[in-house]
């Protein structure tokens, strides 16, 4: 980082005696082109300079996760240096080696176990490098505090070893690791780098980010998803200074050298489009899930004989569930900035996966991939693919017509309305329960509208007509639509629709929200038939300890009272009061979590409060204690926010939940307090902890509002007038 | 160009606009090079663009240039810096409130201005002070305990 005094700026602005603008230039990191990317080297993870410090590289990047954090603790560890001696270099496709990008919880368990190998081989090359210089066998040596010692004290600093040099080495995967219970650092609450600049305005957002000679952009999106730029009336902006109008296909562009122009432009300018109605519409939008064209059938689990099984049962029971689509909603609309330049372009951008949107941008827009840079920056949290990748392609089309670099920030209507989104999913649940009130037969069957794989269109080029694919890939939908207990009769099959009304992308937990709302929620309607407390009815299911003892430590937690549901004491005064539980081993194969809360629901407005929240949360090896609370936290509140609040509502030509009123989410009143007990698992490996927490809440929710009123919420989300319609229905 | 006078952390200066609507949170942003302040939406609808005008919490991004003039505006950085940061920034850097850190401004801003007018506020007081600041992330506990350090720190000075 490099800092200008922007001499002219000072001028223009007569700023008062003393006042000094500084303004923070974030160049390009110099970068090194003798620097390996290939991630079978150590030296494409790991520097260690002359001074001692240590850069890691990686193409992960930390989207307000502390994910950073846990790359420090982890090589810090392995190679025996001072954790504050670490930075991270993040999503640089010219410094970071490639992999892979930032989903699916595979941070921890995949990012670090990279960086783990690579500083593990590290540490025998030093030991090796040591051992020659002090005259003794490496097998005696040890490192710590950056310093390598022999018992007869003599010693060497690694940065005097290697510092500033290339270890010129292929990762070891078999290089001896620390032993877990020797760990100092891993385990420790150590404190994130990147939270004082957060709390100072020091930290550098991609949105603060500037060019010499850069434009603003903004892109006019069309009235209906499908329309086509007809016409324009370019006088209809005449006096707003500066602009330019950019005008390929239906793709509509301002740029202008202030910001605000640009806004103005992009609001004002008058164009004519095609009529467009292609949607189905939000409204109903639970049938035509059901009833639109299946692609293909995916079987996920069969076993014993279902339809024997729920015909010859004691009690038979179905229900369907819904979850409505969902927008990523990032708090900041997303944005990029793009320098196409004859020798090469750069862009930078907030995306999770640079390597990714390099190729993707490459292909779209015919660059060798070798010409196109992309480097990370923090923007506003994403939560899985936002509109981040969108607005890059954006950046990269303006500045190609332009001939500058151009920033482009989207507008909250730009994000909310065409982010891609988590899709809609709908659930048919039947069960059976034998005389015992065992699970003696279950069947989930899903339906979701998620087409074929592939990269999905990027918004600018469709609109520009330019080829390219037409993926609709929303992440791993089908996990976690089996129950987690024992069920001798056993069908679950996924119903994949021909197309989607609107565009796809991983959204936080992709499909396992859902699924775990229907399974778990279907779970406690078992229960309550079966005539069984809903912890006692789960626990009779599970045989795993460690999911055993998440639901214990939860239902603990909340002191749980063993009994039926509805709560037979759930009055106060107009309020009906419920506790409520859900479970889940996330993906069937990873963390270990439960939920349970309490609330109260108005008897006569149908408003839910969530009192309190309480997690158990096992997912091996912690790395980081605080910074998994935080993370298992935020989980919990923005997921209860997706349970009470969140629908993309639409008509047939466009999403018109179009900002924070239309969609709102979770505000500061309705967040309750949220306790979580983490379960440290030293000798189990680490599972990542950004997903698995969401998916049990809205069951949880669920089953409390069933254990307060008596009625069941099988439609997301829970707003009032829903449980008042409820209500009056039952 | 229209000029326009006022204070920013303190000192004096006079910026131009083409402009007179033009919202105080792209001055700030593009003219004084100041990033506290962060673009939600533009609708007053988020609080991440929130900053102090004459000590009120108010949203940069729907307050024009001309109704600024003559006042006195506070950013993020004028609180305080990474090195010597104020006692609320300060506050939310031990709680550790913040994951992706886009809504911090807004929160801290508006949690100042709350302790201005109520130095001891209740918990529910804290929160319904907040109301109009929206959090993605789910970091509202977090926030609330820095708050809440911050509310325990005034009550023994």
């Amino acid at each position: 980082m490099e800092t200008v005094i922007s001499l002219s700026r000072r001028r223009l602005l007569k700023m008062g005696a003393g006042a000094l603008i500084v303004r923070f230039t974030l160049g390009q990191p110099s970068g090194d082109p003798t620097k390996p990317l290939d991630p079978s080297e150590v030296d494409s993870f790991l520097v260690i300079h002359s001074d001692g410090t240590v850069t890691i590289y990686t193409s992960k990047v930390d989207v307000g996760t502390g994910l950073a954090t846990a790359f420090r603790q982890t090589a810090a560890e392995e190679l025996g240096i001072p954790v504050e001696l670490f930075t991270v270099i993040e999503g640089d496709t010219a410094l970071t080696p490639d992999h892979g990008g930032t989903g699916g919880s595979s941070g921890i368990p995949r990012g670090a176990a990279d960086i783990r190998r690579a500083a593990a081989t590290a540490r025998e090359a030093l030991l090796d490098l040591a051992a020659q210089q002090l005259k003794r066998p490496a097998s005696e040596l040890t490192i710590a505090a950056g310093v390598v010692t022999h018992p007869s004290g003599r010693r060497i600093t690694v940065a005097s070893l290697i510092g500033g040099k290339r270890l010129g080495l292929k990762v070891n995967p078999n290089a001896p690791l620390k032993n877990p219970s020797t760990y100092t650092v891993v385990g420790q609450p150590i404190l994130r780098a990147d939270v004082p600049g957060k709390c100072t305005a020091k930290h550098p957002y991609l949105q603060d980010f500037t060019l010499p000679g850069m434009l603003h952009g903004r892109v006019v999106r069309p009235p209906a998803i499908g329309a086509k730029l007809l016409s324009v009336d370019e006088n209809s902006v005449r006096g707003i200074p500066d602009i330019r109008v950019i005008l390929i296909e239906s793709f509509l562009g301002i740029v202008a050298k202030d910001e605000w122009a640009a806004v103005r432009a992009a609001r004002e300018i008058k164009a004519t489009w095609s009529d467009w109605a292609g949607l189905p519409g939000s409204q109903g939008l639970d049938s035509y899930v059901r009833e639109a064209p299946v692609d293909r059938d995916q079987s996920i689990a069969n076993r014993g004989d279902v339809n024997a099984a729920l015909s010859s049962a004691a009690k038979q029971l179905s229900a369907t569930y819904f979850w409505p689509f969902q927008s990523h909603a990032s708090l900041g609309p997303s944005c990029a900035v793009a320098e196409a330049k004859e020798s090469g372009t750069t862009i930078w951008s907030a995306t999770q996966n640079p390597y990714g949107l390099r190729a993707n941008l490459a292909k779209v827009f015919g660059i060798s991939q070798d010409k196109v840079r992309v480097i990370y920056m923090d923007g506003s949290g994403s939560y899985g693919t936002n509109g981040a990748d969108d607005a890059a392609a954006d950046a990269l089309l303006l500045s190609r017509a332009a001939g500058q670099p151009v920033r482009v920030q989207w507008m909250r209507q730009d994000e909310h309305g065409w982010d891609p989104k988590g899709p809609a999913q709908l659930h048919l649940l039947r069960g059976a329960l034998d005389a015992s009130g065992n699970i003696s037969a279950w069947e989930t069957q899903m339906w979701v509208p998620d087409g074929p794989q592939g990269n999905r269109a990027l918004l600018g080029p469709e609109s520009a007509a330019m080829p390219q694919t037409h993926g609709q890939g929303a992440g791993l939908m089908t996990q976690n639509l089996d129950p987690p207990y024992a069920v001798p009769n056993l069908r679950v099959v996924s119903h994949h629709l021909k197309g989607t009304p609107l565009r796809l992308s991983n959204l936080r937990a992709p499909g396992k929200v859902a699924n775990v709302f229907a399974v778990e929620s279907f779970a406690d309607e078992l229960a309550a038939a079966a005539r069984m407390d809903p912890v006692a009815f789960r626990l009779r299911g599970l045989t795993d300890p460690r999911g055993i003892e998440v639901l214990k430590r939860t239902a603990g937690m909340l002191d749980w009272q063993t009994r039926l549901s509805p709560n037979p004491y759930a009055a106060e005064g107009d309020l009906l009061i419920g506790r409520g539980i859900a479970y889940v081993r996330y993906k069937q194969a990873e963390n270990y979590v439960a939920i349970g809360l309490t609330v109260a629901v108005h008897k006569a407005t149908g408003k839910i409060t969530v009192r309190r929240i309480v997690c158990a949360h096992d997912c091996g090896l912690v790395v980081n204690p605080d910074g998994l609370r935080n993370q298992v936290e935020g989980n919990i509140l923005q997921t209860l926010g997706r349970a009470l609040h969140e629908e993309v509502i639409f008509d047939q030509s466009r999403v018109t939940s179009v900002d924070w009123v239309g969609y709102p989410i979770l505000t500061f009143p309705e967040a309750p307090a949220v306790q979580v007990a983490l379960i440290d698992r030293p000798d189990e490996p680490s599972y990542g902890a950004g997903e698995a927490s969401s998916a049990p809440v809205a069951a949880a929710l669920a089953n409390a509002i069933f254990d307060a009123t008596g009625v069941r919420l099988r439609r997301v989300p829970f707003t009032a007038e829903r449980v008042k319609a409820a209500f009056a229905n039952a | 160009m229209p000029q326009y006078k006022f204070r920013v952390n303190g000192g004096p200066v006079t910026v131009d606009s083409w402009d007179p609507d033009q919202p105080l949170f792209y001055i700030l942003r593009n003219t004084l090079a100041l990033h506290g302040a962060k673009f939600g939406c533009g609708l007053g609808q988020c609080g991440a663009c929130t900053v102090l005008v004459d000590g009120k919490a108010v949203r940069s991004c729907i307050t024009p240039i001309k109704q600024v003039a003559g006042r006195a505006v506070t950013t993020l950085e004028g609180l305080g810096t990474s090195e010597k940061p104020h006692a609320l920034q300060s506050a939310f850097i031990t709680e550790q409130a913040a994951q992706c850190g886009y809504c911090t401004n807004g929160m801290i801003m508006s949690a100042h201005a709350v302790l201005t007018k109520t130095p001891h506020p209740t918990v529910e007081q804290i929160k319904q002070g907040l109301a109009g600041n929206l959090c993605r992330c789910g970091t509202h506990t977090r926030i609330l305990s820095a708050v809440l350090r911050e509310v325990s720190r005034l009550a023994k000075v």
